[in-house]
């Protein structure tokens, strides 16, 4: 069993003067509440996590999910959640059995200031999901505040409104401290491929679970990868 | 020996037999009492509790008959017309009583009569107790008793007194036209002689009106034209909601469940219910509750008349959302489950409830989000890792070792060949033998990883050889992220 470290370095290090050209890369979290939309692969949950560490804790979550997204992703688990800093107590589960419900009790439910975050999860390419619905949701995120994530199963990334798009899939997980044969902390491959006020690129993710925070290392690793966020488009 | 304030300092409001026997009285100064009987034990009296215990025998005393209520501080008064035979006739129902009481402390001096006057007067002044008043005998068996017992207030029956008038008798022997004309000026019922006569031997019917909950409010709307459509419906609703939230108001009240019915022109009704998670008043919020059911509405030729019932009512305090006292646009969280409950059903809205349990699927289940929550006693010791999402019901899978009994080495799901490329277990959960048949196996939880880091959480089901079925099955249980 090996480990490989990648050449990895942390987006808050500060760079050294004498180095070589800096990677600048711009925090790729948003400041205030907005939509994001993270695309993820059917059996892969690295999406789920990745929204979870995003969301600040202490404060209810409600989470939309359609029939389909609870019997392939399988449903939230609440003892598991507590790993994320999530409160299951606080947690309000919708499952609802057409998309068109999904995003409307997300609109419904992002009337709702005290929240501290809605999550929705939609299977495949519902016509109920255009570019309104998502521009709605926009707006209605930054209207109330409430930050609000869209994760998408087997979907193409068609038209959308979200101001962040991610790509998310799994890492090898980091070496677990004790048995190095035992998955550790979660990794991630997270690439914003169009955000509407910063500039694309890819990241690798992973979750600090004390803190609950996320660190963002540059993925230079990979020129795949590197090449990919070209481009950018601003919607008016 | 009871106190109560009286006009020039405290005096007894009520006595026991021991302190009456050694003459003291009712309404006697308690210095003038503490002169006769130095020894005696004072306590204040409690009227206001008194009276609420007085209720709440009035409701207890239901079990008899349908119209009960307190009378006074001191009385019950029964409507037992048609329920005294149930009991084996009015001698048989009045022993019960008495003993009944008697079962909880209480001494009572029950009487029955034709007339609620005449029950109250022998109750109160009748010689013995328990009495019963045949109908032909209620003239001569209320002769003997005091005017006061007609129910009269303290200023006339001294007037009586002064005119010579001290006992029924003594009364009915006035000519009716002398009495009523000496008493026209008279009006409540209790200053009236001649008006409590003539209820009392059942001249004058007096009612018994039972103290009973007021009724669950209603709207109600007449309709000019039937109306078929639904837009015309919602704005029905919306006047009905206005009427009935202000009721709710002025009771300081909210539902927690209404009925919109409407009266169709063809004959029969159509209705639909919807419920709030939490008491509510809301004119606005209660219709969005409504809304998307209104289309389930049959109105056939049309509606001619609408109504709107609170089933479930709430006390609930008069809220004020914040200082500006208008609507900031923002929903409370309890609103935005009633609202996605209405659309979507109280099985789409859920809630995750811990359970006491090491059965994963059975620690944490999932109940309608408008149910209150309760503490639930968490299993103690350290937190397991647990996946963050979990199937259900668990999938089967196959799982192929590198050495037999080893750590999964390949894992076939939904079709799909996974490389496992580490793995951390078992974790050994013993199935719950108080709750489940002997046959079910345990379980061995093992946390996988696969080649593209994809985590899985999949247990063995059961072991080679423990006489509880054929080879063990894998399961994929839970999705980590």
């Amino acid at each position: 069993m090996s480990v490989t470290l990648l050449p990895i370095r942390r987006v808050s290090e500060p760079f050294s003067k004498g180095g070589a050209a800096p990677r600048l890369v711009p925090p790729p979290l948003a400041k205030s509440a907005q939509l994001a939309e993270v695309f993820a692969q059917s059996r892969d949950m690295g999406a789920t996590g990745f929204t979870l560490a995003q969301v600040p804790p202490g404060r209810p979550i409600v989470w939309v999910l359609d029939r389909m997204a609870a019997q392939q992703a399988g449903w939230p688990y609440g003892p598991g959640l507590r790993g994320f800093g999530v409160d299951p107590d606080r947690l309000v589960l919708v499952c609802a059995r057409r998309a068109a419900d999904v995003l409307w009790s997300m609109e419904e439910a992002l009337a709702c200031r005290s929240l501290g975050a809605v999550i929705g999860e939609i299977w495949g390419m519902p016509k109920a999901l255009d570019f309104t619905v998502t521009k709605r949701l926009a707006i209605r995120a930054e209207r109330s505040g409430v930050p609000c994530f869209l994760i998408r199963y087997a979907a193409e990334e068609t038209l959308s409104a979200a101001r962040r798009r991610w790509r998310v899939t799994t890492l090898a997980s980091a070496p677990h401290p004790f048995d190095p044969r035992a998955p550790g902390a979660p990794r991630w491959r997270t690439t914003l491929f169009r955000a509407r006020d910063t500039r694309p690129g890819a990241w690798e993710a992973s979750y600090e679970r004390q803190a609950h925070r996320l660190d963002f290392s540059a993925a230079v690793s990979d020129p795949v990868l590197a090449e990919e966020p070209a481009r950018q488009q601003v919607w008016g | 020996m009871l106190l109560r304030d009286g006009r020039h300092g405290p005096v007894i409001h009520d006595l026991t037999p021991a302190a009456a026997r050694h003459g003291l009285a009712g309404g006697m100064g308690i210095s003038d009492a503490r002169t006769l009987l130095p020894s005696v034990q004072v306590e204040p009296a409690t009227l206001e509790a008194d009276q609420a215990e007085l209720v709440r025998l009035a409701r207890w005393a239901l079990r008899w008959c349908p119209w009960t209520r307190a009378d006074g501080a001191d009385g019950l008064l029964l409507d037992t017309t048609g329920s005294d035979h149930l009991w084996g006739g009015e001698a048989a129902m009045l022993a019960a009583m008495v003993s009944a009481f008697a079962r909880i402390g209480l001494s009572v001096r029950a009487a029955a009569a034709p007339t609620l006057g005449a029950a109250w007067a022998l109750a109160r002044y009748g010689a013995v107790s328990p009495v019963i008043c045949a109908p032909d005998a209620l003239s001569q068996t209320l002769a003997d008793l005091p005017v006061v017992a007609l129910r009269l207030d303290e200023e006339t029956v001294s007037l009586l007194h002064r005119l010579g008038l001290k006992t029924v008798d003594a009364l009915q022997a006035v000519s009716r036209t002398a009495l009523v004309r000496r008493f026209r000026e008279r009006a409540p019922d209790e200053a009236n002689p001649a008006r409590r006569l003539d209820q009392t031997l059942g001249r004058v019917a007096e009612p018994l009106m039972p103290e009973m909950p007021p009724p669950a409010p209603r709207a109600l709307r007449q309709l000019v034209e039937p109306i078929v459509d639904v837009d015309s419906v919602s704005q029905v609703l919306a006047e009905l909601l206005k009427d009935l939230t202000a009721e709710m108001e002025r009771r300081g009240q909210g539902a927690r469940r209404l009925r919109l019915t409407g009266y169709r022109v063809d004959g029969g009704t159509a209705s639909v219910e919807t419920a709030a998670a939490r008491a509510n008043r809301d004119p606005d919020h209660l219709a969005r509750l409504f809304r998307d059911r209104l289309e389930g509405l049959d109105a056939g030729f049309g509606f001619e008349v609408m109504t709107l019932d609170a089933l479930v009512l709430e006390e609930m305090e008069a809220l004020q959302w914040d200082l500006s006292g208008g609507d900031s646009g923002d929903l409370d969280l309890t609103r935005l489950i009633d609202r996605l409950t209405a659309r979507l059903g109280r099985d789409a809205v859920l809630r995750p409830v811990e359970t006491a349990s090491h059965i994963p699927e059975r620690a944490s289940r999932f109940r309608p989000a408008d149910l209150e929550a309760g503490e639930v006693p968490r299993p103690k010791g350290p937190a397991k890792p647990r996946p963050v999402r979990l199937l259900r019901p668990p999938e089967a899978a196959d799982v192929l070792y590198a050495v037999p009994d080893g750590p999964p080495a390949r894992l076939v799901w939904r079709r799909q060949t996974h490389r496992v490329v580490r793995s951390e277990g078992p974790e050994r959960i013993a199935p719950e033998w108080w709750r489940e048949r002997s046959t079910t196996r345990l379980r061995d939880y093992y946390r996988v990883e696969d080649a593209e880091g994809r985590r899985y959480w999949i247990y063995r089901e059961g072991l080679p050889g423990d006489g509880r079925g054929g080879a063990p099955r894998w399961f994929v249980h839970g999705l980590d992220a």
